[in-house]
C-alpha cells in the first residue's frame, strides 16, 4: 500500500482554529499552501451529516478582497463577469474573473457590503495572484481603494439542513428572513457586527459567518457553534468532505473544472456571465468571439459511472471504441447519492445526457454515462421542515 | 489499532499470515486507519500468479486509491469477494479481514517486520 497524502510542511500558513483542529484530533493536509483538516471523524459521516443535520468547517483559508470608493462599482463591473449593477445592499453574487481570453483568473463571491463598497471571496490557492491580477488590472482607476483583508477574518461555515437552527442559538438576528445568496450584520457568540452570510459550498443551506481571526475567538465560536448543534448530530467537517459536498452539487472548484487554460462557455457557467450588461469586462471579447465562432468545442458534463469503477481527477475519458476524448477534472464516489459520479470535459458531440463513454481506470476501460448535473439538489425549501418556524 | 503477533507485516501496510506455504494477506490496522473510508476493493482472479512484492489489486477510500502488494509470490488460492459488496469490512476489522490467500512459492519480500517492529516502524511514519 502506497498513500498518496502529502504531508504538511512547516512552511505552511494556519488559521485562527489550527489548535482546535488538533485537538479534534483532525488529520491535516496541505491544501493551497495551508495546513487545512481533510477530515475528523470520517469523511462519509462528515458528508452525511450535512446532508441530513448540520456541519461546521473552518473555511478561513478563503481570501477576501475589498472594493471601496466611488468607482468601486464601476471597478467590479470591469473585473467580473457578472453583472454587479443589479445586486443590492446585503446581497451576494457567484461571479468570475477572467483573463483577456476568456479562461479564469478565478471563481468569485461578490458581496455588496454598502454602496461603494464590496467585498470578493476569492480561492485559498490562488490569493496571491489574484490580488495582484486586481491591483493590475484595476490599479489606474481612480476613487478607488483594494485591501486584501483575507487576514482579519475566521470564516466558519455551518451548513445542512439544521444549520439555521443551530445558529438561531447563537445570535439574536432573526435568521429565517435572510434569503440565500444574501447576508447581514448582527450579534454572534456576543461578538458585535458579525458578517452573517447565507450562503456555501455544499448544495445544502447554510450559513457562512466572519469573525475577527484571532485563535481564541475562533476557538471560543467554534466551540459554541459545535454546542449550539448537538442535539443535531453536528459534526466538525473537513476538506474531504467540502469536496464531496461541493460535486454531488456540481459545483466548480479552482484548479479542477476551472482554470486559466478553460473559458466560461466551456466550463458551462454562462448563466454567471452577463455578455449583455452594458460594459466591455476583462474577456468578454475574446468570450464574444468564440460565441461568433459557433460556440466551445468542449464542455464540462456529469459522468456516472456504469460499470464497477471509480473515475477520479485526472482520468482519461474515451469513447466506446477506445479514443480518447477527454479528462475527468474531479470524480469520487459520492455519499450523499451512492453512485461514482465525476465532472469531465467532452466534446460537444459527447455533451447531452445519456451519451455513453467509458473512463480509463488504471489500464481498464470502464463504461460511463453523460448525466445532467447537479447530480444532487436539496430539497425545496417549501418542503424542508427546517426552514418553517 | 492493533497488530497481532503472528503476522508478519510489509513496510507497504500489508499484513501476512504464513501457514506451511498458504498464504493470508491482508492490510493493516495502520493502513484503514490511514486511508478512512473505504469504498472499493479490487481483487485479483483465483488464479492469478504473482512475484512478490507485485502489485495484486488496490483499495479505495472516498479520496484515495492504494495499490496493494503481495508479500510473498504464488497462486492465487481464493479471493475475498465479500469486499466486492462490504469493503467497510476492512475499516472495521482489519486484522480479522483478509484480501487474498495464496499458494506461496519463493521467499517473501526482504524486510517484513514483526509485530513489534511494524509498530515502532508506523510509530515513525505518522511522526508520533
Amino acid at each position: 500500500m502506497s498513500d498518496s497524502h502529502s504531508n504538511a510542511a512547516a512552511t505552511l500558513r494556519r488559521t485562527g482554529l489550527y489548535n482546535t483542529h488538533l485537538a479534534h484530533k483532525a488529520r491535516m493536509v496541505d491544501f493551497g499552501g495551508w495546513e487545512m483538516p481533510v477530515q475528523y471523524s470520517g469523511l462519509i459521516d462528515e458528508h452525511m451529516a450535512v446532508r441530513t443535520g448540520v456541519g461546521v468547517f473552518d473555511v478561513s483559508h478563503m481570501g477576501d478582497i475589498q472594493l471601496r470608493g466611488p468607482n468601486s462599482l464601476a471597478a467590479v463591473q470591469k473585473l467580473l463577469m457578472n453583472d454587479a449593477s443589479r445586486l443590492q445592499v446585503g446581497q451576494a453574487q457567484y461571479s468570475a474573473m477572467l483573463y483577456p481570453n476568456g479562461t479564469f483568473v478565478d471563481d468569485v463571491v461578490l458581496h455588496k457590503l454598502s454602496e461603494n463598497d464590496y467585498l470578493i471571496v476569492i480561492n485559498a490557492g490562488t490569493r496571491e495572484k489574484d490580488v495582484q491580477w486586481v491591483r493590475q488590472t484595476l490599479g489606474g482607476m481612480g476613487g478607488l481603494h483594494i485591501t486584501d483583508v483575507s487576514d482579519y477574518y475566521t470564516q466558519i461555515a455551518i451548513q445542512g439542513p439544521k444549520a439555521m437552527a443551530t445558529l438561531q442559538k447563537l445570535t439574536p438576528v432573526d435568521l429565517a428572513p435572510i434569503k440565500n445568496y444574501w447576508f447581514t450584520w448582527g450579534q454572534v457568540c456576543g461578538l458585535h457586527n458579525v458578517l452573517i452570510a447565507r450562503t456555501g459550498y455544499t448544495g445544502e443551506d447554510g450559513f457562512e459567518i466572519y469573525i475577527p481571526s484571532d485563535a481564541a475567538t475562533s476557538a471560543r465560536v467554534w466551540a459554541e457553534v459545535l454546542a449550539a448543534g448537538e442535539e443535531f448530530g453536528i459534526l466538525p467537517c473537513g476538506l474531504g468532505a467540502r469536496n464531496t459536498l461541493r460535486l454531488e452539487s456540481a459545483m466548480a472548484l479552482y484548479g479542477h473544472e476551472i482554470s486559466d487554460k478553460l473559458n466560461v462557455w466551456e466550463a458551462n457557467l454562462g448563466r454567471y456571465c452577463k455578455m449583455d450588461k452594458g460594459v466591455d469586462f476583462v474577456g468578454r471579447e475574446a468570450l464574444r468571439q468564440v460565441q461568433e465562432r459557433g460556440g466551445p468545442s468542449k464542455r464540462l458534463v456529469g459522468l456516472e459511472m456504469v460499470e464497477r469503477g471509480i473515475g477520479r481527477d485526472g482520468y482519461p475519458v474515451l469513447s466506446l471504441e477506445g479514443e480518447p476524448i477527454g479528462t475527468i477534472t474531479s470524480g469520487s464516489p459520492a455519499p450523499f447519492v451512492k453512485k461514482n459520479i465525476a465532472l469531465a470535459y467532452v466534446p460537444m458531440g459527447f455533451a447531452e445526457p445519456g451519451a455513453e463513454v467509458a473512463v480509463e481506470i488504471r489500464g481498464q476501460r470502464v463504461k460511463a454515462v453523460v448525466v445532467a448535473t447537479p447530480f444532487y439538489k436539496r430539497p425545496k425549501p417549501a418542503t424542508d421542515p427546517a426552514l418553517k418556524r | 489499532m492493533s497488530y497481532p503477533e503472528n503476522y508478519r507485516y510489509a513496510k507497504s501496510h500489508e499484513w501476512m499470515l504464513l501457514e506451511g506455504d498458504s498464504a493470508t494477506v491482508g492490510i493493516t490496522d495502520y493502513a484503514q486507519e490511514s486511508l478512512g473510508d473505504i469504498v472499493f476493493v479490487e481483487l485479483p482472479k483465483v488464479g492469478a500468479e504473482f512475484e512478490a512484492g507485485a502489485t495484486f489489486g488496490s483499495v479505495e477510500s472516498v479520496k484515495a486509491v492504494s495499490d496493494l502488494y503481495t508479500p510473498v509470490g504464488g497462486t492465487v488460492t481464493a479471493v475475498n469477494s465479500v469486499l466486492n459488496d462490504a469493503p467497510e469490512n476492512l475499516n472495521k476489522a482489519a486484522n480479522e479481514t483478509w484480501v487474498i490467500r495464496l499458494a506461496a512459492k519463493g521467499a517473501p519480500v526482504e524486510g517484513l517486520l514483526s509485530a513489534a517492529e511494524y509498530q515502532k516502524f508506523v510509530a515513525d511514519e505518522s511522526g508520533h
